[in-house]
């Protein structure tokens, strides 16, 4: 029996409060920075769902609805940030939210050769002043799905269904998702939900009363509502949704729902989840003893108590590039080249240094002649992407371009030895001080003819670390 | 290392520098023609009677052409140099150990930058080659900024202090402008006016940084028994050192962003080529690469004008003014005078043939004995550096 091995999640730093929307509401929703997007936000996950794992999964999936490429695989980048092996296949899921349930429910089909990642991200955006904008979310998930023993939590049954909709639509050609009437949709999708219940309870062998925690992923509050109701669970089944502090991400929202539950559920423990889009997706789990083992550093709640709001709307339209701007007076970043991203392949993607195998000193970038000892093509490769650092010394630059000016940048020493120059993420101007400890984050720099430029900044630990 | 050096074996017998500024009705082919003719007015020769000339700009063009074809020299070895912001000095230096080694008998060392036309706000560096897009966007005034949190950690001087020091440097050379009818920016600038200026990057306002400039700076040099055919007043060249770091401040841990140890080995390299002892006391005036305040205060120290620790409180007492007892930068520096890369080297050493010959008007220094100009490109950890020595006998 497929079980969830290790998982992961991810919420960005920065909140927008609704009430500073048009549209008004009620608490707050999470936002990818200007230099995160869906692929990054996976790579975040990806990373906690597979550190301390001995081995890497035989294939990759990566759900979203705002894949930073519609031509051109996104999995394949966050393949590459994983450092995981060329014969890894990865494949991207798109398009509707009920992708991120999906991904786990293929995984458990397509993980009895070998474990699957299946990692969810999205980065929401509605039109202004629209439902969408206030009630989404961007955050991510990851879950390494496998058939074999010692898992967190076994997968005790999936159920599907697939309905031709027209409940959220956007070609490619509109910047804005549009979506019908909800009493309209709401009469096809709570069947829907009700159904792959059904038959997801029937192949766990459970029965409704057998579950210790409910989440349902949907656009629509009440169809959440109808299905409780229709399905007769029972007060304090159907979990918090987390509309309040993250907002509904997209394709990583039933996923974060799960994770959630993961995060302080028991040993023994049935948890469903379900997801409404386009039909119907439902999982069900039940806890082992060794869940400990596939919880990852922090938890969602540790990742949504750490946080800064008071984010400027008209802020966060520019990072989403809804509202244009003044750009700074300076040249356009240069479009980085294929030839030299395939040569630094490891270092751009998954932040592997070099290290010296005469006198041990770590090579940032990779180096061929050491920069301590001098010694030639005597280096071997060093994961530095989990390296603890420091800020040694660091300014705060008002002129180089980027699209949340001022860029603070850093000279960053790792404690395991080695220095970079580098951006720092998730900081304010007055926030940094020499010493500080840092963590490494996986960015998109810029984009410069329609190339996403990732590379790696480094940020202020989030929160505090449960292993 | 080690160099044998040319030590009185070159002299300068003319040279040209245009004003420096924003020139919106030159280009670089104009700066070039008025520098180099002025070059040629000054020593008293015709333009054909130079042998090769050695070219220097960071990005307003490549190869000698750019200054064959505007200044018409006909079928001569021109060749373009390229060295950071050191470009200038790089030109002037291979000039000369072409003279030296006697290929050849007259040559121009010529630089010119031409900044303003692209638009941007401070340097926009040129196209560079295609990268996997992983380098730091730090800018130049972010880089030089490391150097102030970093020089008060290490001496345990407080930022208001700091401030005050760096603030002393920017009035002094814009006051130093003020005295020349070359530099760029050629008013006095009060200390309020300075501090409470737009934060460019990290303690760094506007007025901490040099002026993004154009212009143009040429030198005819010849070997030193040559010199009296041209003029009566030549500049001898006692030292010449240039080096290219290993550029790891950004990847070891062991530097502090409080030195350029390219500096120190440059002037290491020129003092004992000049036969300098004690350059505080042996150096009677100095041009230097003055590109934010944080770098002159560094550099007085790196070239041995300070002891370490020492050169906020030097610059305090009032050493380095023209009325001090070491003058730095009496020409306004970068900071006033401006920065057209490639032209600024050689304008340094302008003002040095300017005082040398006692033509430096209200800014004259009485009484040189050994003149110094110190060039630098890149950044705190990853730079090159240039020193010259020069003197008048």
């Amino acid at each position: 029996m497929a079980g969830i091995l290790h998982y992961g999640s991810y919420v960005p730093f920065r909140r927008l409060e609704r009430s500073s929307l048009a549209g008004g509401g009620r608490g707050e929703r999470a936002v990818a920075s200007f230099d995160e997007d869906s692929t990054s936000l996976a790579v975040e996950a990806g990373r906690e769902a597979l550190r301390g794992c001995a081995s890497p999964p035989g294939s990759l999936l990566v759900a979203s609805t705002s894949h930073p490429y519609a031509e051109k695989l996104n999995a394949s980048a966050v393949h590459a940030a994983l450092d995981l092996p060329p014969a890894v296949c990865s494949a991207d899921l798109a398009s509707s939210s009920r992708s991120g349930l999906a991904a786990l429910a293929l995984a458990s089909e397509l993980s009895k050769s070998a474990p699957v990642l299946a990692c969810a991200a999205d980065v929401v955006v509605g039109a202004p002043s629209g439902p969408r904008e206030s009630a989404g979310g961007d955050a991510a998930c990851a879950f390494l799905i496998g058939d074999e023993p010692g898992a967190g939590a076994a997968i005790l049954g999936t159920a599907s269904q697939t309905e031709e909709l027209l409940d959220a639509w956007r070609g490619p050609e509109q910047q804005f998702a549009r979506q019908w009437e909800e009493r309209f949709v709401e009469q096809r999708l709570v069947p829907a939900l009700g159904s792959v219940f059904e038959r997801c309870l029937e192949r766990a062998g459970l029965a409704v009363s057998d579950l210790t925690g409910i989440a349902v992923d949907t656009a629509h509050p009440r169809i959440a509502g109808s299905f409780a109701s229709n399905a007769g669970l029972q007060p304090g089944q159907l979990v918090d949704d987390l509309a309040a502090s993250v907002g509904r991400a997209g394709a990583a929202n039933a996923g974060l729902l799960l994770a959630r539950m993961l995060d302080s559920a028991l040993p023994g423990d049935r948890i469903a989840v379900l997801s409404a889009a386009d039909g119907a997706e439902a999982v069900i789990v039940e806890v082992t003893k060794q869940i400990a083992k596939a919880r990852p550093r922090r938890s969602v709640a540790q990742w949504i108590e750490s946080n800064r709001g008071g984010l400027p709307y008209q802020t966060y339209l520019k990072w989403r590039e809804i509202l244009p701007f003044e750009p700074p007076r300076r040249p356009d970043p240069p479009r980085p080249a294929a030839p030299p991203m395939q040569r630094a392949e490891r270092w751009k993607y998954a932040f592997v240094g070099s290290r010296c195998l005469d006198c041990g000193a770590i090579n940032l970038p990779p180096q061929r002649v050491c920069v301590q000892c001098g010694a030639v093509d005597r280096m071997d490769s060093v994961a530095c992407a989990d390296a603890k650092a420091r800020v040694a010394t660091y300014t705060v630059d008002h002129l180089a371009y980027s699209l949340q000016q001022p860029v603070i940048a850093a000279v960053v020493d790792f404690d395991q030895g080695g220095r970079i120059a580098c951006e720092l993420a998730d900081v304010e101007p007055d926030k940094v001080t020499i010493g500080q400890e840092l963590e490494m984050t996986f960015r998109r720099l810029y984009t410069a003819e329609g190339v996403r430029n990732y590379f790696w900044k480094a940020r202020p630990l989030r929160g505090p670390e449960t292993r | 290392m080690a160099s044998r050096g040319i030590r009185d074996r070159v002299a300068i017998v003319g040279m040209g520098c245009t004003r420096f500024g924003e020139h919106w009705d030159r280009g670089a082919s104009d700066l070039l023609v008025e520098a180099a003719l002025e070059a040629c007015e000054s020593a008293r020769i015709e333009k054909a009677a130079i042998d090769a000339y050695w070219m220097g700009t960071l990005t307003s063009g490549q190869s000698g052409l750019i200054l064959s074809e505007p200044l018409k020299t006909g079928y001569r070895p021109i060749t373009r140099v390229e060295n950071f912001c050191a470009t200038g000095s790089e030109a002037l230096r291979n000039a000369a150990y072409a003279v030296a080694c006697g290929a050849y008998d007259l040559v121009m060392a010529i630089g010119v930058e031409k900044l303003k036309d692209s638009g941007y706000s401070g340097l926009a560096s040129a196209g560079s080659s295609p990268t996997d897009g992983t380098q730091s966007s730090m800018t130049a005034p972010a880089t030089f900024s490391l150097l102030a949190p970093a020089y008060s950690k290490k001496y345990g001087l407080d930022e208001g202090t700091l401030r005050q020091v760096l603030t002393r440097i920017a009035c002094k050379n814009h006051a130093n402008g003020a005295r020349n009818p070359k530099a760029q920016f050629q008013r006095a600038v009060p200390a309020e006016k300075i501090e409470s200026a737009p934060k460019v990057a990290g303690m760094l306002g506007v007025f901490d940084c040099s002026g993004v400039s154009d212009g143009a700076a040429a030198a005819i040099l010849c070997r030193a028994e040559d010199a009296h055919k041209y003029t009566d007043t030549p500049l001898l060249i006692k030292a010449l050192s240039f080096i290219a770091g290993p550029a790891d401040g950004a990847k070891r841990q062991d530097y502090d962003y409080t030195t350029f140890p390219e500096v120190v080995a440059t002037a290491a390299d020129a003092y004992q080529q000049a036969g300098v002892r004690d350059p505080r006391e042996e150096i009677s005036l100095a041009e230097v690469h003055d590109c934010f305040t944080p770098t002159e205060l560094v550099l007085m120290e790196d070239l041995g004008f300070s002891r370490r620790g020492n050169a906020w409180r030097d610059t305090l007492d009032g050493r380095f003014e023209i009325s001090g007892a070491q003058p730095v930068n009496p020409d306004g520096g970068l900071k006033s005078f401006g920065h057209p890369i490639g032209a600024s080297g050689l304008r340094m050493m302008y003002e040095m043939w300017l005082q040398f010959r006692g033509q430096a008007g209200d800014r004259q220094v009485s009484a040189p004995r050994l003149g110094l100009t110190h060039n630098l490109g890149g950044a705190p950890g990853r730079c090159v550096s240039f020193v010259s020595v020069v003197g008048a006998n």
